[in-house]
């Protein structure tokens, strides 16, 4: 167990506010932010590289002190900081030769058949792919047996193609083989595809935490709203169960709510659907219409923008249901979505 | 059809002659000549001629010298005592001097490359003032330091090392110079390996100094080298600060500028030729080992 107690740092043209986080035994804790929010910082904090004030404790003990190489932490760059001088064996083994045990080296073997790195040992850094420089650097800083392995955006500079294997691996490497994980990444995509529990981080100081699902659904703020995708966010006021926006716009809400006079609602552009005419259920449910101003295709979806004078709401819609619909750019649309859609935060 | 690259060079011609704002180059450019001129072959030769100037200046000079050396004389110089002597006295007080700059200077430039701090430059410019001042100047200020008047000089007499006219006193002379030739190759080295790699190190487990020595050292290896081959051939070569604070023991340089001084060029060019050909010999071995040492593997470095 890893907690940070008040852990700052103040460099020229940086600082992080006062940070208190606990990471648990075998969690995949995942560190999001956009960049420059000072991620990286951290994660050099806890390896002991970088000075920084308050405590770290590793498992109620200080460790602050103490020197990187006496802390167990293992730190793993994004952009892998393999020695090119080494052969990926010699990598590999880096570690050992500062143990003599014989566990030691079974568990270097089980790291570089499960990373499947056995056909690579002879070469060197320079001649390899990206993934599997990636690989080596996983199978190096585990080989250390770290308490703790610390990623640095381990995706990023990855093709496509490796981020996927990448990614396998890092799910194998946590859940198969126990590994206590903290990971950094500005990618929400990758915290919810591997993260158990996320810290978003933003400017030097901490938005908030809590189990991914929970910031996903309930973000606390609108940074992180924006942050894990919600599209459509509004300031507004709330009566019972009614969200009053600017320009007379109405939310209907799934309950009665305390009243507030400011605040933000937002509803998540894949909770939004698409009609080409008036609603015609019977449910409570908001509906809006307006000139269809923008279609731009994302990754698995069209993300389509309905305007009218009153409002702006972008929705996630699959291709083929805008085919069916027959609706096209400058048509007129209409978009619904339940009151169970409408976040208060 | 005619061949491509004169059809360019007609293309050339027609640009050429439609252009009225050439200026003074139209005066001597005639069109026939333009034929030759064509954007590449102009530039190519030109960069050739204008880089060649130098090379050749360096060149000329020395093969002339052993072209024309009268070999009867090399020969029987190299049965000379004192020849022989100076030679060898130079070889080895400037691997002194190297031995003794890589011992103090591979710290500093590690130092310089990998912490900021207020005066950095001015300790970088400090490095440097070596290469400014004349070696008779810093012969001199070297000097009034280790003359047994001086209390260093003083304090070295009464350890028993005598500073002046003494192989001892030429190794310092040689250090003086020779210091900023073998620091700034190395800073360059160190700057090009990312401190990351050292910080990983010690994450796997490796103290700083156990990183300093399989880590960063090896990969600044070719620095290394080429620091140790710059300095060694600057001491060796060194003439004006020795011979202020020892004439005698004579180092090569000396012998050549007495022998020049009293019998004149030929015999004074023969000790320049062999002094030349073991420079030659150990620059290219030193340069083959410092290729070696680094070869295959400095190739993956690049990525």
């Amino acid at each position: 167990m890893i907690r940070l107690q008040d852990v700052s740092i103040r460099l020229p043209g940086f600082s992080l506010a006062p940070l208190t986080l606990l990471v648990e035994e075998g969690e995949f804790f995942m560190l999001v932010g956009p960049s420059g929010a000072g991620k990286t910082m951290i994660l050099e904090a806890l390896a002991g590289l970088q000075p920084h004030e308050g405590e770290i404790f590793l498992d109620d003990r200080p460790i602050s002190k103490l020197p990187p190489e006496k802390r167990n932490i293992a730190l793993v760059y994004q952009d892998y900081a393999l020695f090119p001088h080494l052969s990926v064996k010699e990598n590999i083994h880096y570690p050992l030769r500062f143990s003599r045990s014989r566990d030691h080296r079974n568990h270097v073997e089980h790291l570089v058949a499960l990373l499947r790195l056995e056909h690579l040992l002879h070469r060197f850094p320079g001649t390899l792919s990206g993934g599997e420089q990636q690989r080596v650097a996983l199978a190096r800083a585990l080989g250390a047996k770290p308490r703790l392995l610390l990623l640095d955006e381990p995706l990023a500079a990855l093709d496509p193609l490796f981020r996927e294997e990448i990614q396998e691996y890092l799910r194998k490497l946590h859940e198969e083989e126990g590994f206590t994980i903290l990971m950094v990444t500005h990618d929400f995509g990758e915290v919810l595809s591997l993260g158990e529990r996320v810290a978003v981080l933003r400017e030097g100081v901490l938005q908030q935490v809590g189990s991914v699902e929970s910031v996903f659904r309930t973000p606390a703020n609108r940074e992180v709203a924006t942050f894990v995708g919600m599209k459509n966010i509004f300031a507004a006021s709330v009566h019972h169960n009614l969200a009053l926006l600017e320009e007379g716009v109405e939310f209907v809400l799934a309950s009665s709510e305390e009243d507030r006079s400011s605040c933000f609602v937002g509803i998540r552009p894949e909770h939004i659907l698409l009609g080409n005419r008036p609603w015609e259920g019977t449910d409570a449910i908001n509906a809006f219409s307006g000139v269809i101003s923008s279609v731009v295709p994302r990754e698995t979806a069209l993300e389509i923008t309905l305007e009218s004078s009153r409002i702006r709401l972008t929705a996630h819609v699959l291709s083929s249901t805008f085919l069916d619909l027959g609706l096209r750019w400058g048509q007129q649309g209409w978009m619904f979505f339940k009151p169970e859609a409408v976040h208060l935060f | 059809m005619p061949p491509i690259a004169e059809r360019n060079a007609a293309v050339q011609i027609e640009e050429f002659q439609g252009r009225s704002d050439y200026g003074a180059a139209f005066l001597f450019d005639t069109p026939r000549r333009d034929l030759f001129m064509t954007r590449t072959f102009c530039n190519r030769w030109f960069t050739l001629l204008m880089g060649s100037f130098l090379l050749i200046y360096i060149l000329w000079p020395l093969t002339n010298m052993f072209l024309r050396a009268d070999w009867g004389v090399v020969t029987a110089s190299t049965m000379d005592r004192e020849v022989l002597a100076a030679l060898w006295r130079s070889i080895w007080t400037a691997a002194a001097a190297t031995g003794v700059i890589a011992l103090f200077g591979t710290p500093l430039a590690y130092f310089l490359t990998r912490k900021d701090f207020r005066g950095k430059a001015v300790l970088e410019a400090i490095i440097d003032i070596p290469i400014m001042v004349p070696h008779t100047v810093a012969g001199i200020a070297v000097l009034m330091v280790i003359s047994p008047r001086a209390p260093l000089g003083a304090f070295l007499e009464n350890m028993g090392l005598q500073p002046v006219n003494s192989s001892f006193g030429i190794v310092l002379a040689c250090i003086f110079v020779s210091i900023p030739f073998y620091v700034n190759p190395l800073k360059d080295a160190f700057a090009s390996i990312s401190p990351r790699l050292e910080r990983v190190s010690q994450t796997l487990g490796a103290s700083r100094s156990y990183t300093f020595f399989h880590i960063t050292l090896p990969l600044a290896k070719r620095g290394i080298y080429s620091g140790l081959i710059m300095s060694w051939a600057r001491s060796v070569s060194e003439f004006g600060a020795v011979v202020i604070i020892a004439y005698h023991p004579m180092v090569a340089p000396t012998l050549i500028y007495d022998r020049f001084a009293t019998f004149g060029l030929k015999y004074s060019s023969p000790i320049a030729v062999q002094l030349i050909s073991i420079s030659l010999v150990m620059f290219v071995l030193l340069r083959l080992l410092a290729v070696r040492g680094t070869g295959g593997k400095s190739r993956e470095m690049q990525s």
